[in-house]
């Protein structure tokens, strides 16, 4: 049974049809169910098995962009509880975004960074004081808030500022090595979060620990962006933005350096690759990215302060690329998709279980125990585990292969080869 | 203006001593298994605030007896030094058993995210166990050497004012230092402290020349764990208020102390501690002062760090520390 089993699931064609079944009849009781966390669940993940259907990689695009854009949506807008999904497959894609940032850093050029969400703070920060009269108060022109047109050119202005922060942290720390760089990013993620919690006097610019409310919300074509599902779109149009330029990145002559000094620093200098300006792209390509996200952040939020980029959100961003495997960009994705979930959805869902549980008397949970509370053992004990049993997480990172007699054929016969075949031709 | 940084002279100096001794110690740990593994320990402050809560624990046990008002407190203190020291050596064992010795030959980025792992879990369990048995994980401890104890610094000259402190204090500062002699003596006089020094010059030549690594490795967690949990008690001892969370940030601090020092350096590290903890109170005492109030006694974390990147930009193998260049 089981061989047999095994058989059919060889097939391409079987593969597909138990996929089409498998999605059919989650995204149905996704549809029809009024609120079911499990079915939500099961359809996010037909995304990680389609990462794993023997299919070309264009088709499984297709597929996935499908999925992403319109069946998700459409699927989970049939009961009461569409836009809480929504809001979690946000904020799915904003901490996915983060990861993949981060995975930059920490898994391709080996540089860990514990200050990263210093960076989504720096995004975040830098729309809404412009977005709310808070510029008002030290700008000495203009007219504040800024439109909700203005959103959009805060993308990149947001992860333009991210990188500068970025290449500003990365001056000073390049000089330190390995575990000495740990130490001095979380220092500046600190101090940075120190900043924005003290910045109200003398002059007031962030708010303080008050933080800033109503942010103005996005705006295209004068449609105001306020709900999670408006904003799930931009937020996927952002990350897909983000997965394109972190594969292209990974293959290209700068995605190889990072990796030599991931691999050997003084190796890769004798081999002719710039430190400092390897290091610093690192630096500020993570970041940008994070900063983007830091902008779409506060304008879902519609309000930030600095509780919201504490140290324990670096850990967390850190936990999805050290869960996913570092270095892998799928593993990245699905590393951050799982702890989010399991933050914003399997946790509070647990703890509200066992409150009912201990509120009807089946059995009584001391309120120290409930899981809400126990995230930081969750991830201390994930990272552990992780560190000494699968130091690659999840998903392995590959390496493309390279067949050397091909290469060789490619680069040095070409010529004899085409003129050969050519006159057998003839 | 530095009329009245000389007047609050006195007292700063003293909190600063405290401090300092605090994180001279805590320190000593990150130093040794720096010296030995060229592993930085996270770990190592939530050692120290397991310590804290361990200390507390008995202090809360054995005030609850009736006979143990008779005898001094400072047996007392003493009995629970020891004993937490012990405790905290062994969970310290424990740790570089099970996260550090498996991955000893990995990648280092991979012992560091352990360490940050363990940290964690240190933290949750202990808050678990404090929020459970008390209902609140901010644990005060019964309050010790109390007798307000001032010296008139005025009398001297009348610039300073009279400094005034606890007697907790001086407990505070001679334990650390006990500790700082006595460490000095083992690593530079004693058969284990000549095995520790030879270690972490060269592990595989020490091993040539008959040396157990792996338990010189061990007792040299256990001594640095087992100083990060006595400082802890004298930490409890000394500022009353603990909670799960203390050990972070003060063992960031530490480690910057030990940098200051360079690291590796079992002097420097003390040096560097005391320098810190005076800097530190400085800083929170007078940058109101200095920046004509636009940066107040909230920035004094960021200024250690800042300490913390200056030296690495400018003197990177610390102050007592000597440089070395990387080996291909």
């Amino acid at each position: 049974m089981k061989e047999t089993l095994a058989k059919f699931l060889q097939y391409k064609w079987s593969q597909v049809i138990l996929f089409t079944v498998f999605v059919a009849v989650s995204s149905a009781a996704l549809f029809f169910s009024q609120k079911s966390v499990t079915a939500f669940l099961l359809l996010l993940s037909s995304l990680l098995i389609l990462h794993y259907i023997k299919l070309k990689n264009v088709t499984k695009w297709i597929i996935a962009l499908g999925l992403l854009f319109i069946l998700i949506p459409f699927a989970s807008s049939g009961g009461p509880a569409f836009q809480s999904y929504m809001d979690v497959a946000t904020m799915v894609g904003i901490y996915v975004s983060m990861a993949l940032g981060l995975n930059i850093v920490v898994g391709m050029a080996g540089l860990l960074d514990l200050g990263f969400v210093a960076f989504f703070a720096v995004g975040a920060y830098s729309y809404s004081i412009f977005a709310t009269p808070q510029a008002a108060n030290f700008m000495p022109f203009g007219t504040y808030p800024l439109g909700g047109e203005s959103f959009w050119i805060f993308l990149i202005i947001g992860g333009v500022v991210a990188a500068i922060a970025g290449v500003l942290i990365g001056i000073p720390v390049l000089r330190v090595k390995g575990d000495y760089l740990a130490i001095v990013t979380l220092g500046f993620g600190e101090i940075i979060r120190i900043l924005f919690n003290n910045a109200d006097k003398p002059v007031n610019i962030t708010g303080g620990a008050m933080g800033i409310a109503s942010v103005t919300p996005p705006e295209i074509f004068g449609i105001p962006l306020i709900f999670p599902n408006q904003f799930y779109f931009v937020t996927l149009v952002i990350l897909l933005f983000t997965i394109f330029t972190v594969l292209r990145l990974e293959r290209s002559k700068l995605g190889r350096s990072w990796k030599a000094v991931r691999e050997n620093e003084i190796a890769a200098q004798a081999m002719g690759i710039p430190l400092v300006k390897t290091k610093l792209l690192a630096f500020a390509l993570g970041a940008s990215f994070s900063g983007m996200m830091g902008v779409v952040f506060a304008a879902k939020q519609a309000f930030i302060d600095p509780t919201s980029f504490t140290l324990l959100e670096s850990f967390t961003i850190l936990v999805m690329v050290v869960l996913g495997g570092m270095g892998s960009v799928p593993g990245v994705i699905l590393g951050a998709a799982v702890i989010t979930i399991l933050n914003l959805q399997v946790l509070t869902e647990l703890a509200t279980w066992v409150n009912q549980l201990s509120f009807g008397g089946v059995i009584s949970i001391p309120e120290a125990l409930s899981p809400a509370k126990m995230q930081k053992f969750i991830f201390g004990a994930l990272l552990v585990a992780f560190a000494l049993y699968r130091p690659k997480g999840l998903i392995p990172a590959k390496n493309k292969i390279f067949d050397e007699k091909k290469l060789k054929e490619s680069s040095t016969h070409k010529d004899f080869k085409t003129t050969d075949q050519k006159k057998i031709q003839s | 203006m530095l009329l009245e940084m000389l007047q609050s002279l006195p007292q700063v100096l003293i909190d600063g001593l405290a401090l300092g001794a605090v994180y001279a110690v805590v320190a000593l740990g990150y130093t040794m298994v720096y010296g030995i593994l060229q592993l930085i320990n996270f770990a190592h402050g939530e050692i120290f605030m397991t310590g804290a809560f361990i200390g507390t624990t008995f202090f809360i046990l054995l005030m609850g007896m009736g006979w143990v008002s008779s005898v001094p407190q400072i047996f007392v203190l003493i009995l629970v030094l020891i004993v937490t020291a012990c405790l905290t050596g062994l969970l310290g064992m424990g740790i570089e058993r099970v996260a550090y010795r498996p991955l000893r030959n990995a990648p280092r980025l991979i012992p560091l995210i352990t360490a940050i792992g363990i940290s964690f879990i240190l933290q949750d369990v202990i808050r678990f166990i404090a929020e459970l048995s008390s209902g609140n994980y901010i644990v005060t401890g019964p309050s010790l050497f109390t007798d307000q104890m001032t010296i008139s610094f005025s009398s001297l000259s009348s610039i300073f004012n009279d400094a005034s402190f606890k007697t907790s204090f001086l407990i505070v500062l001679v334990t650390a230092f006990i500790l700082m002699i006595s460490l000095d003596y083992f690593i530079n006089r004693t058969k284990w402290g000549t095995a520790m020094r030879a270690v972490a010059l060269d592990r595989e030549t020490a091993s040539l020349m008959s040396i157990n690594v792996n338990k010189t490795i061990s007792i040299t967690f256990f001594i640095g764990s087992a100083l990060g949990g006595a400082t802890g008690v004298l930490f409890a001892v000394q500022y009353g208020t603990i909670d799960p969370f203390i050990g972070f940030i003060l063992g960031m601090k530490a480690f910057i102390a030990a940098v200051l020092g360079g690291i590796g350096n079992i002097r420097g590290a003390m040096l560097g501690g005391i320098l810190l903890g005076l800097l530190e109170m400085f800083a929170s005492a007078n940058l109101t002062l200095l920046t004509g109030g636009i940066f107040g006694a909230e920035y004094k974390d960021v200024f250690a760090f800042s300490i913390l990147i200056l030296v690495l930009i400018f003197k990177p193998e610390g102050l007592l520390g000597k440089p070395t260049a990387e080996k291909v």
